[in-house]
């Protein structure tokens, strides 16, 4: 019989996931708070969402030469990521520039998908908030789009935010950020495909909030506990340690490496907050991290199976 | 009985079983084929010399070739008839090899010195031994390793534990599991015979709980043997690759570069325990195994009892042929099976499946960048880095790879199977073990 048979290498079973599959779950996770998002800051947040999608994957594909701007789905994961941390109404050309920055310089510089070494949306968010501060600070009370101050400075000055609305996100505060409760659904459906664990937020958030009890809480128990959960709750730290952190490409593969890098990411977060100028510091608590996790991933290899101590 | 709260190993991987189309259906011998062609090499060690010429008359059963190597395993023949060639034969392995081919006679007549030993359970372990050898019984499993020297350990090795495979963790394949349902005793005899060899004390037999009736089979069949316990465990692959069997059943570690019995124990595939109790028993050679056929490529799908030496392809013709989409025929499971370029190879001793996929299933995939998404580190059960190991040879570091511990990779193929990247992360693998292990010979 005249058949033509392949031959290729063992295993002849693969996963159906893909590096495409993997990014749009990531993108269906993201969906609760970028509607979230919406409802809260209205149409220029979708516009905002719009441009920095659309300026992320035409960069990609221009500089990949491909005719399909849906490439892998990583540009469009990277322009949602970086809509979600810019505030509301920034001008048109600013998520278009923030776009083109984190394709470009946040990622294909360093040899495109998988080789770079920092966040392309928090590379792009850092440029921009060190080139145009004011538009990079402009926020808006949700549903009345009222110019207002986030909880976070509005704490140091005193003022208490409730914790219903930091939970659910009617606060001021980038497009995506706001939402724990948003965001917590959309992490449930990574954890449950198995594309992120309990190490890096779990590290994160926990550092967060102990450092928070202790070094931003004071008097009662009940005092001290309310100052952590603030901080796991206010700011830009549930979304830096669900969606950011977990980036695969730049946070270590190691899994006691995974546990340092959250944990790092959470102290560094809260130096900035309590003892830096910024009143956040979840963008360069994360780039920081991002940097030594090559050194963390040597560092924390994993013991073999058999391995012969000697 | 104590029973142990079995743990599972570190990492593996849940594919589909798709073993429903072959495990209820009984074993049917396979109608002996018109010509066999023996290989003199089905085994992992010194490949034999044929003792017999052109024009020799045979009998079933008789030894057709040896070698004073000692790992090795002597060959023999599947049928009664004449020696009309010794020549090259296709191999699974992929090079050809020295092959004996007999034209049969259709009467099936053993070997004069084919006779049943009612007086076994006397035998020494140093005669169980030699009669493990002289009947060519060879891991069934699939990796050939010549039983007898499996058996020898050097005598500083004390055997602790004997350790059965029955958990057949390979998707697709059945054969183990009909064997449990059609040969229990057999089983029992030959793992207690392989004890004997090795003066171990205890013998379990590990079967993974996706076939419960084989399970209980197993229970039933050693209920009256006080030293063997027979335990259900956790369905996942590689359950069945043996360093994880030997760390679910006692908590160790087989130390790297070394084998089982340097944690005392010596685990024996199902198919090979009834080979040695037919060998002691019967006085029979290893001349027929149980193959599972199957696949949606295959028009019958089924588990067949089969002469070594019968050409795959009237295998498959006894199958009801492949389908007309067959597009890769494999010689084993699809996680560590080996693909063929055609059907023209004999089955050996440890052809323990043919799979048989078809368009829809066969892709080639396209590389691309790693991700470092981890889940190949996070499936490895071994705890190596195939991330690291696959960019070394990527790049052609083939010391790092060694660095990153390749030369430890059991080849089973979690970490490719979960990679979205579709990376060849075991062929790679492959290539540095290929390249470090040549080094080390210089």
């Amino acid at each position: 019989m005249e058949v033509k048979l392949v031959v290729s290498s063992s295993p002849h079973l693969r996963t159906p996931e893909s590096i495409q599959s993997v990014m749009s779950d990531v993108l269906l996770a993201l969906f609760p708070a970028a509607i979230a998002g919406v409802i809260f800051f209205g149409y220029q947040a979708l516009l905002t969402m719009v441009l920095c999608m659309l300026a992320a994957m035409v960069t990609e594909a221009v500089i990949l030469r491909d005719k399909n701007i849906l490439g892998d789905g990583s540009a469009a994961v990277t322009g949602l990521l970086l809509a979600m941390v810019l505030p509301p109404a920034p001008p048109w050309w600013l998520p278009v520039i923030g776009g083109v920055v984190a394709i470009t310089i946040g990622k294909q510089v360093f040899g495109g998908i998988g080789n770079n070494i920092f966040n392309p949306a928090l590379v792009a968010r850092a440029i921009l908030m060190v080139s145009w501060a004011a538009h990079m600070t402009g926020w808006l009370s949700p549903l009345d789009l009222t110019t207002a101050a986030t909880p976070l400075p509005l704490a140091a000055k005193g003022v208490q935010t409730g914790f219903v609305s930091l939970f659910f996100g009617t606060v001021p505060g980038s497009i995506g950020e706001t939402s724990a409760f948003a965001l917590l659904l959309g992490a449930a459906w990574l954890f449950y495909k198995g594309h992120i664990d309990w190490r890096i937020p779990g590290g994160y958030l926990g550092t967060v909030f102990i450092m928070g009890v202790f070094l931003a809480g004071s008097g009662s128990l009940t005092a001290m506990v309310s100052a952590g959960l603030f901080h796991v709750l206010a700011g830009g730290v549930m979304l830096g340690a669900l969606f950011m952190a977990t980036d695969m490409v730049t946070s270590p593969v190691t899994a006691r490496g995974k546990l340092i890098f959250g944990v790092g990411c959470g102290l560094i977060t809260m130096l900035v907050r309590l003892y830096g100028i910024y009143p956040e510091g979840v963008t360069f608590a994360i780039l920081l991290m991002n940097a030594v996790t090559p050194l963390i991933d040597s560092a924390t290899l994993p013991r073999k199976f058999g391995e012969v101590t000697k | 009985m104590k029973h142990m709260s079995f743990k599972t190993f570190k990492g593996g991987i849940h594919p589909g079983h798709f073993k429903r189309a072959t495990e209820g259906k009984p074993t049917v011998p396979a109608r002996p084929p018109a010509t066999v062609v023996i290989p003199l090499a089905q085994h992992i060690g010194a490949p034999c010399e044929p003792l017999v010429a052109v024009g020799d008359e045979v009998k079933m059963g008789q030894k057709i070739g040896d070698s004073k190597g000692f790992v090795s395993a002597p060959v023999h023949s599947s049928v009664s008839g004449k020696v009309i060639q010794i020549g090259m034969c296709n191999h699974v392995l992929g090079r050809p090899v020295q092959a004996v081919y007999i034209e049969s006679d259709g009467q099936d007549t053993w070997h004069e010195d084919i006779k049943p030993n009612p007086n076994y359970e006397e035998l020494s372990d140093g005669e169980l031994k030699k009669i493990i050898r002289e009947a060519g019984i060879v891991g069934m499993g699939g990796a050939t390793f010549p039983t007898h020297v499996k058996l020898s350990p050097p005598p500083d090795k004390k055997i602790e534990f004997v350790i059965v495979n029955a958990a057949e963790c390979e998707p697709y394949l059945t054969s183990d599991h009909r064997a449990m349902l059609e040969s229990p005793d057999d089983i029992v005899i030959g793992l207690k015979l392989v004890m004997k060899a090795v003066n171990a004390p205890k013998g379990y037999i590990g079967i993974e709980d996706n076939k419960p009736d084989a399970v209980e089979a197993m229970k039933k069949a050693a209920a009256g043997e006080a030293n063997i316990e027979v335990h259900a465990l956790h369905t996942k692959y590689p359950q069945g690759a043996e360093k994880q069997l030997i760390n679910v059943f006692t908590g160790r570690e087989v130390p790297s570069g070394g084998l089982p019995m340097d944690v005392s124990c010596v685990v024996q595939n199902v198919g090979t325990c009834i080979a040695v109790s037919e060998a002691v028993r019967l006085g029979r050679p290893l001349i027929e195994r149980i193959v599972t056929i199957t696949g949606s490529g295959i028009n019958e799908p089924k588990n067949m009892r089969v002469r070594v030496g019968t050409m795959i392809s009237e295998v498959i013709e006894q199958c009801g042929g492949f389908k007309e989409n067959i597009r890769k025929m494999i010689l084993g499971g699809p996680m560590m099976g080996l693909a063929q370029p055609s059907a023209d190879l004999p089955v050996i001793k440890g052809t323990s499946g043919i799979l048989c996929l078809t368009d829809a299933e066969v892709k080639i995939h396209e590389i691309k960048p790693c991700i470092k998404c981890a889940k190949c580190s996070d499936v490895c059960p071994v705890s190596i880095m195939p991330l690291f190991i696959g960019g070394a040879v990527e790049h052609g570091l083939y010391e790092k790879a060694e660095a990153f511990n390749a030369m430890d990779c059991i080849e089973c193929g979690c970490c490719t199977y979960v990679c979205p990247a579709k990376r060849p992360l075991v062929q790679w693998i492959r290539m540095a073990k290929g390249d470090i292990a040549a080094k080390r010979r210089k």
